[in-house]
């Protein structure tokens, strides 16, 4: 009948889009990314927070600074070390972070191209390792 | 509480703890990180196609649409044609904005005895709640697309940043996900807090909001407060799209508890009023032309009986029903 046909044709489509991911990428994934330690950070062995910490709450760490820089004026950030010692920070992604970790494609965007994550922090910061500015 | 409420929602939390021991346990998590989402999405989709050919089987001889106003009729007088549609290309309409809008729940009155006298009231919550939490879901659902695509393609990019579009905090807040859970929870409320729709309410329409808020809850605890390795997790995704499933290192138990609940919420779809996704489009009572003035519907399977009139009829029984005392047109 007519409407059978119509009726099918609706559920091959339904299959069609709910199927998508399966057929979209034939079969093939891309390697995992991993994130590229700088020989200047692999150097340093230690990051602001124990390395755990920081695969997991980088972005809050981030985010705490930011408004510490901007809302109070307050850069230094003091933490102890893993020996107890206290250490002395520059809030500063560009000077601090990348300073460390030279290669923002190889450390950042790796891994957030990967999952998606489009962290704004680029709108404002600069990559201070890449000296021509695109203006 | 009713006994309903209690059963759904012992139903979902045993649910997610069985997929959090079973996450918890190396051995069991191929099983609940692979085998059984595959089982599941088999099992939604058959079910699916299942119930929508039962649906297709199921004879509409006659127009029998629900009409909301005027219907086609004389030249002057003038017709609703989306809510009495008369031709093929109206009924679209209807559809259309049945489906994208939820036209016949804008309708939704309320009704109340005030004083001694009973009246009606447009209710339009249940409409915005059911709108917000249908668009959000879809949202949140698309924006999933990111663990399912690689690379992940632009459209799902633009959706991401439009839904994160306050810059709330970092992981940033995407409201979609938040709408979900506060359109979920304003239905349950609902459910709960109006007396004659509480009496009316079943298991079957507790455990499927239960289960979408358990669903929605993880996500937003594994996003926003665990921080969960995410590359891990579409590491794991990307392996089941690709049919090579495998199961990284460093995968949160939390993960298998949302993969389980989404696995119990595919399977429990295709048999449950949750149908309405694919119902929707086959209701007669939305989808048919009110054409019955101006063509003949004949219903298909009537048997093939001759015609009679009267005058054949009087012919057969004449003398029966002069002796039963019936009156008859010819004597004789």
């Amino acid at each position: 009948m007519n409407d059978k046909i119509k009726i099918i044709a609706g559920l091959a489509i339904f299959v069609l889009i709910f199927t998508c991911p399966f057929w979209i990428n034939g079969g093939k994934a891309k390697d995992v990314p991993k994130p590229v330690l700088s020989e200047k950070a692999l150097a340093a062995k230690t990051c602001v927070l124990p390395k755990d910490e920081m695969a997991k709450n980088h972005m809050q760490l981030l985010d705490g600074w930011r408004n510490s820089v901007v809302r109070n004026e307050q850069r230094v950030y003091i933490i102890k070390d893993a020996n107890g010692i206290e250490k002395e920070y520059d809030m500063s992604l560009s000077n601090t972070c990348l300073a460390c970790h030279t290669n923002k494609a190889e450390f950042c965007d790796k891994c957030h191209e990967y999952a998606s994550v489009n962290p704004y922090c680029w709108d404002c910061h600069v990559d201070p390792n890449v000296k021509e500015a695109s203006l | 509480m009713s006994l309903n409420i209690i059963m759904s929602l012992v139903a979902v939390v045993v649910l997610g703890a069985i997929a959090f021991v079973g996450g918890s346990v190396p051995g069991l998590q191929s099983v609940f990180g692979i085998w059984i989402p595959y089982a599941a999405v088999a099992v939604f989709f058959l079910g699916f196609a299942y119930r929508i050919f039962k649906w297709a089987k199921s004879p509409v001889p006659f127009r029998i649409p629900t009409t909301c106003g005027q219907q086609k009729s004389l030249s002057w007088i003038k017709q609703n044609k989306i809510d009495n549609p008369s031709s093929t290309k109206a009924v679209i309409l209807r559809m259309f904005f049945e489906i994208v809008t939820f036209r016949s729940l804008f309708r939704n009155t309320k009704s109340e005895i005030k004083g001694d006298r009973i009246s009606y009231e447009w209710e339009i919550w249940l409409w915005l709640a059911a709108l917000a939490f249908h668009y959000s879901f879809l949202a949140v659902l698309f924006r999933h697309l990111r663990f399912f695509l690689e690379p992940v393609p632009y459209c799902v990019k633009i959706v991401e940043t439009l839904d994160s579009f306050f810059q709330v905090g970092l992981p940033v807040v995407f409201a979609s996900g938040i709408v979900l859970f506060a359109a979920v929870l304003y239905l349950f409320a609902r459910r709960v807090m109006i007396p004659q729709v509480k009496y009316i309410s079943l298991i079957a329409d507790y455990f499927p909001l239960f289960l979408i808020l358990g669903i929605a809850g993880t996500g937003l605890y594994m996003r926003y407060f665990l921080r969960v390795d995410i590359v891990a997790i579409k590491t794991l995704t990307m392996g089941l799209v690709t049919l090579k499933p495998l199961i990284p290192a460093n995968v949160s138990s939390m993960l298998f508890v949302h993969l389980f609940l989404i696995s119990t919420l595919l399977v429990y779809f295709p048999f449950s009023k949750l149908m309405h996704m694919g119902g929707v489009f086959l209701s007669p009572t939305r989808n048919m032309a009110n054409n019955s003035r101006m063509k003949r519907h004949i219903n298909p399977w009537n048997p093939d009986l001759e015609f009679v009139t009267y005058e054949k009829y009087e012919n057969d029984f004449r003398e029966k029903m002069i002796e039963a005392g019936l009156p008859v047109e010819k004597e004789s």
